[in-house]
């Protein structure tokens, strides 16, 4: 039996949304650390170009995953960059209107923008990528597509209305797509990570105080100790 | 045969023409096909994803704009990525047949091509005014990046709309190495890869550069298909090994497939691995590993059809020609399909497959 992070003669395939900052980049350099391959995927190129100088060997994609048309480039790119693919962490996420207001105060763009973000974005790129999982899982890799999720996907915050509509439903989304590819050897997983010290939380709480708040790399470890800690069961072969 | 003028991949109505190896020919619904295999039997497929293959830009030396298509690569390695084969046409588009493209300037090798944001060099000619081999500037992510920021799916006239990638890429589609789409493989959506394992069907995987279909040109088209390297995962093979234990048929799913798997079981034993496929299949191969085909439907004399040869004879194939022109099937890459067994292989017993091959009821293979 072989646990997700550690069953491989050669190096784990990971790709990153939101790679750039606050737990995106900590889990970045948490997996290259490791050495695993490590392509990420942000918003701005020169964040994205200084970040991959700064850790030879990962690659950086400039990319915004809540744009439809820059999907099948970015799963282009990550196919090309890491030759296959192991583990897909979507973790790029948008709060929706900042300052967080009330949902009657919330305009329908931004509500639009978080749900392209937090959930058609990671539905899209998923799906992209499925044939690169599914490829994964048929040599035995046990691929896992990991969701970050939050708390306010399950508890009703006042003002986190696009946030936690659009991370429930990831949630739920997660949940089922779960559901379905676990015959086919692909494991969907949500983890909530916790209250962060990262720039998401500090726009949404300025007044929130960081020393309070759980360091981004803390976060990253917990969530390797858990996908060390999955114990996947190979793919059934296709021919028993 | 009319061919298939929109880019859907699993159309409602598509055909699918089943013919069997005692001669029999059937004409079934294509969404169906998991009804036409048998449990044991094993569908395997290209997960070849397609490259953005088509390159718009200029020839520097003479100012004149070109459209480079990519046409062939020595390896599948990701960073292996500077060195194509490439066909270059002059001024135009897709929207215009290929045979009556303009042609290009005359190129030198070392001239310059500039292709949006991708810098490239021609090392050779390749004894065509169209053919070179051509060498991208930069690192493996730097051209990587550009094709995915320049490149369009390789395209022809029969289709109005421009393709994006999503059209072209296979539920299954995986390493982007293909130059055109590993086509047969459209059928494929996870309900059918649900309803295989529901009946006991395998499923598995192999990664081949399917090249392009059309130069436009008939002395060059008479060369292809070029080279193609390919890789069969270790799973594959065991997949394979296990089906002929248990008497099941192996179904290639497209002719990519097809070459690849008997490329690599040309040296009797098929083995796991990257390979580079260079033969050309037709009435004269003894196919060592594939059973069955699933394969878009070929007009006679291109290369396609010469590999289905392979597998019936002439007349079969005749018979079977006429029924999908009398049904008005639909051809090219997202037209209709056709299911063809393969006449029982007069195997050379290195394997224990001799009992699993299927019971002669036609003539013996030419």
């Amino acid at each position: 039996m072989n646990s997700t992070l550690s069953r491989h003669d050669t190096p784990l395939r990971v790709a990153i949304t939101g790679g750039t900052s606050g737990l995106g980049l900590a889990l970045v350099e948490a997996l290259h650390a490791r050495g695993a391959r490590v392509a990420f995927v942000a918003r701005d190129v020169a964040r994205v170009a200084a970040l991959a100088r700064r850790l030879p060997g990962t690659h950086g994609i400039e990319g915004d995953v809540a744009a439809k048309l820059q999907i099948h480039p970015i799963a282009l790119r990550i196919n090309a960059a890491l030759g296959g693919l192991d583990l897909l962490i979507h973790n790029a996420s948008s709060l929706g209107p900042v300052p967080l207001v009330p949902l009657a105060d919330t305009e329908c763009e931004d509500f639009e923008a978080a749900l392209a973000t937090n959930l058609l974005g990671p539905f899209r790129l998923t799906r992209a990528l499925l044939g690169t999982l599914a490829a994964a899982a048929r040599q035995g890799r046990a691929p896992v597509v990991l969701n970050i999720v939050s708390d306010a996907a399950v508890t009703a915050y006042a003002g986190w209305g696009a946030y936690g509509a659009s991370k429930a439903a990831l949630l739920q989304m997660s949940r089922i797509w779960d559901e379905e590819l676990q015959p086919h050897g692909i494991r969907v997983l949500a983890h909530d990570p916790g209250d962060m010290d990262t720039p998401l939380h500090a726009a949404a709480l300025p007044d929130a105080d960081p020393a309070q708040l759980k360091r981004p790399a803390d976060a990253a470890r917990e969530i390797l100790a858990r996908l060390d800690a999955l114990h996947v069961p190979q793919a059934e072969e296709s021919v028993a | 045969m009319k061919a298939a003028r929109l880019a859907r991949q699993r159309p409602r109505g598509a055909r699918l023409l089943v013919v069997h190896a005692d001669g029999r020919i059937e004409h079934a619904q294509r969404v169906r096909l998991a009804e036409q295999l048998r449990p044991g039997d094993l569908l395997v497929a290209n997960d070849a994803a397609t490259l953005p293959a088509s390159l718009t830009g200029f020839h520097l030396r003479s100012g004149a704009p070109i459209e480079v298509r990519l046409a062939g690569r020595r390896s599948l390695a990701v960073d292996a990525v500077h060195e194509f084969t490439a066909i270059v046409f002059g001024a135009g588009d897709h929207r215009t047949r290929t045979e009556d493209r303009a042609a290009p300037p005359p190129l030198r090798a070392g001239d310059r091509l500039a292709l949006g944001p991708l810098r490239a060099e021609v090392l050779a000619t390749r004894g065509h005014p169209r053919l070179i081999d051509l060498r991208f500037e930069g690192d493996a992510d730097t051209i990587w990046a550009g094709l995915a920021r320049h490149g369009r799916p390789i395209q022809y006239a029969h289709l109005a709309a421009p393709l994006a990638l999503w059209d072209v890429w296979t539920r299954v589609a995986a390493l982007p190495v293909a130059f055109e789409p590993p086509s047969a493989g459209f059928v494929l959506d996870w309900s059918l890869l649900d309803a295989l394992r529901a009946s006991d069907i395998g499923f598995a995987t192999l990664t081949h550069a399917a090249g392009i279909s059309s130069t436009g040109d008939a002395v060059l088209d008479a060369r292809l298909p070029f080279d193609e390297p390919y890789s069969i995962p270790a799973a594959t093979v065991a997949a394979i090994h296990a089906t002929r234990r248990r008497g099941g048929r192996v179904v290639a799913l497209g002719t990519t497939v097809t070459r690849a798997l008997e490329h690599a079981a040309a040296g009797a034993e098929l083995r796991a691995g990257a390979g580079l496929a260079d033969q050309r299949l037709g009435p004269a191969t003894r196919l060592r590993v594939v059973d069955a085909i699933v394969s878009g439907t070929h007009e006679p004399g291109s290369s396609h059809h010469e590999l289905l040869r392979a597998f019936v004879d002439d007349t079969l194939l005749a018979r079977a020609s006429a029924e999908l022109e009398r049904h008005g099937y639909l051809t090219h890459e997202f037209g209709d399909s056709v299911l063809i067994e393969a006449l029982p292989r007069r195997r050379q017993g290195n394997e224990a497959t001799a009992e699993s091959t299927p019971s002669t009821l036609l003539g013996s293979h030419p």
